[in-house]
């Protein structure tokens, strides 16, 4: 299976490198720009963006269903998304000069206060009712939205916030999405920590039993989530449903022994994330659709689909 | 007694909001801006009471009170058939359009996807938590579709669009207060002569079977209402997520009385003192106009996570 995806991806990335609006042939590409320029300044760099961002959501999506032992939980619908981007407004208020690092910095860090507060928070709800937790993720990312957009349109930021709010790669060139490769050290730590994640999903008293600092795992689920988020927030923008979607289907499928299944939810991620990308720009070439928007659309109908087929399982 | 105070001292609140959005910082031309003032007036307390009587309704044939129209995703449904239109009739096609002509197509959309969505839901009693996560996805995707639409048709044509997507309470779309008002009021009236139709509804569907209510055609019939009343709201101002919520909530809780003559009469004022007070204060007091839909959205949001989490303790 890890083969089939990983066969499915590479030739995603050919594709993409090959999809644009100047042509790509090696005798025709030379009239304007280079072929060796136009591939790393802008096709190598959008597709790397595509496939690190996907990986990282994926993998973002799983460790957070882990921890709040809800299937229907991801970083776009339990305010981690909508923090980040507070922090990026507020580093752009105070620091308008900042450089993309430090915004990262400042965005993860929000990104891990409001991902705090919505665990702890989620905790309180009856465990026998698991729809009421994404329901509050739904409406806690809605209440964090409202006030990045209120501190947003008093200082007419409305515009810039429309960028971080909705996922695209259309900017993405060399020297504006390096950051993301932090999502593989990101990724890597979570695969290290695989064994005790899936121990940590029977819940708190049985990963305890079975030797687990329970309380210590949180917190370092907890940092990678949020930092996961943040960066994808601050290099592409809010980018819905992957976290949610790829785990749902990886696990239905293959199980949850995370050891085995998250490189494939990582991998998945990517495909997703890539082939949205994809889409959206050959559905109106040479014009594009912003890969959230596309991810919008499709989205909803996997979640549909999924909590349905819950229902008639249980 | 105390409930003929409470009752009395809103009627004396809302009276002041009104007052005072019509005469605070009064200058220049005073019957030319008093008639201005008034329309903008009569256009937000056309909305109060759309947004009140739809919200109290849908709770009673839905039996439960965190559930309202807007939630469910009915005014992105609305907004979807308006930039259906946008994008079928081209942005010339559509500007030249009567606005009367447009709300009565979109009205009639909504009703329609409205039984065809919600009403095997409601007959099938689906689960409380379910129907709702369902109902925000739902509306996501609608706002997404919206999106989609938006980017598909030309710049300027979506300039036309987008300005019926965001809510304004500062310049309603007047142009359509008559047919607006005069929808409210018919379907406010019918709703008064059935208030105690629907106080036996209230009691949930067996015991209003058992009391002889034909069921499946009153739930019906409430749907079409409450699906007008979203499309008046939305098109005089655009969607606010959780400003339903918020006076049902109020009106739940200043009101002893389950009768729905006075819960309707109660959930307007409060429609009223928050819509054209709050205008009034961000205007003159705060010197910001715009943002009364997303500070209603912000606190509407806090209801609704206390309500959540109220519900359960209990």
């Amino acid at each position: 299976m890890m083969k089939g995806a990983g066969l499915c991806l590479a030739l995603l990335v050919i594709a993409s490198l090959a999809i644009g609006v100047e042509d790509l042939s090696l005798s025709g590409a030379g009239d304007r720009l280079p072929l060796l320029d136009l591939l790393s300044i802008s096709r190598m760099p959008r597709t790397l963006a595509a496939v690190l961002t996907g990986a990282g959501l994926a993998v973002a999506g799983q460790i957070m269903q882990t921890l709040t032992r809800n299937r229907f939980v991801e970083p776009s619908t339990a305010g981690t998304a909508q923090s980040a981007a507070l922090g990026i407004l507020i580093v752009t208020l105070f620091l308008p000069s900042a450089g993309i690092g430090l915004k990262a910095l400042v965005a993860s860090g929000c990104a891990l206060a409001g991902t705090a507060l919505f665990l702890s928070t989620a905790h309180r709800l009856p465990p026998e009712q698991p729809h009421l937790v994404p329901l509050f993720g739904l409406v806690y990312g809605g209440v964090v939205g409202a006030a990045v957009t209120y501190v947003a349109w008093q200082n007419d930021l409305l515009q810039y916030l429309d960028i971080w709010m909705n996922g695209e790669f259309s900017g993405v060139l060399r020297g504006r999405y390096e950051l993301l490769f932090f999502c593989v050290l990101l990724i890597a730590a979570a695969l290290l920590a695989a064994d005790r994640l899936t121990i940590m999903a029977l819940g708190e008293g049985q990963a305890t039993s079975l030797g687990i600092d329970y309380r210590r795992m949180t917190q370092i689920g907890l940092v990678l989530v949020s930092v996961m988020s943040a960066l994808s927030v601050v290099v592409v923008g809010l980018v819905p449903f992957v976290g949610l979607v790829v785990p749902n289907l990886v696990s239905r499928i293959f199980g949850d022994n995370l050891r085995g299944t998250l490189p494939l939810v990582a991998l998945c991620g990517a495909i997703l994330v890539l082939s949205a990308d994809i889409v959206g720009r050959l559905i109106r070439f040479p014009y594009e659709i912003p890969v959230g928007t596309v991810l919008g659309v499709v989205g909803p109908f996997v979640f549909l689909w999924l909590i349905l087929q819950e229902r008639r399982n249980a | 007694m105390r409930d003929r105070l409470i009752l009395a001292g809103l009627i004396a609140l809302a009276a002041a909001a009104i007052l005072a959005f019509l005469t605070v910082n009064l200058r220049g031309h005073l019957a030319f801006a008093l008639e201005l003032r008034g329309v903008r007036l009569a256009a937000l307390m056309t909305v109060a009471l759309a947004i009140g009587l739809s919200t109290v309704v849908f709770q009673t044939i839905t039996g439960n009170r965190i559930l309202t129209p807007s939630i469910m995703g009915l005014d992105a449904l609305y907004q979807f058939g308006q930039t259906g239109l946008v994008f079928t009739l081209g942005g010339l096609g559509y500007v030249s359009l009567s606005p009367q002509l447009k709300f009565t197509v979109g009205a009639a959309a909504l009703m329609l996807l409205a039984i065809l969505i919600l009403w095997p839901a409601l007959k099938r009693r689906m689960d409380l938590s379910l129907m709702l996560l369902a109902g925000i996805v739902i509306g996501g995707l609608f706002r997404s579709l919206t999106n989609l639409l938006a980017r598909l048709i030309d710049p300027q044509e979506f300039a036309v669009a987008q300005r019926a997507m965001v809510a304004n309470f500062a310049a309603p779309h007047t142009d359509l207060l008559l047919i607006a008002a005069a929808v409210t009021l018919v379907v406010g009236g019918f709703l008064f002569v059935r208030r105690h139709q629907l106080d036996v509804v209230a009691l949930g569907q067996d015991s209003a079977i058992a009391l002889g209510i034909d069921w499946n055609r009153v739930v019906m019939i409430h749907l079409l209402c409450v699906s007008l009343l979203v499309a008046v709201s939305t098109a005089l101002v655009g969607p606010v997520t959780f400003f339903g919520l918020l006076i049902a909530a109020l009106a739940e809780r200043l009101t002893p009385s389950r009768r729905h003559a006075r819960i309707f009469l109660v959930a307007f004022l409060c429609g009223v003192i928050v819509l054209v007070g709050g205008q009034t204060l961000l205007q003159h007091g705060l010197g910001q106009a715009s943002t009364l839909s997303v500070v209603v959205d912000f606190i509407g949001g806090l209801v609704f996570i206390l309500l959540l989490f109220g519900r359960h303790r209990r």
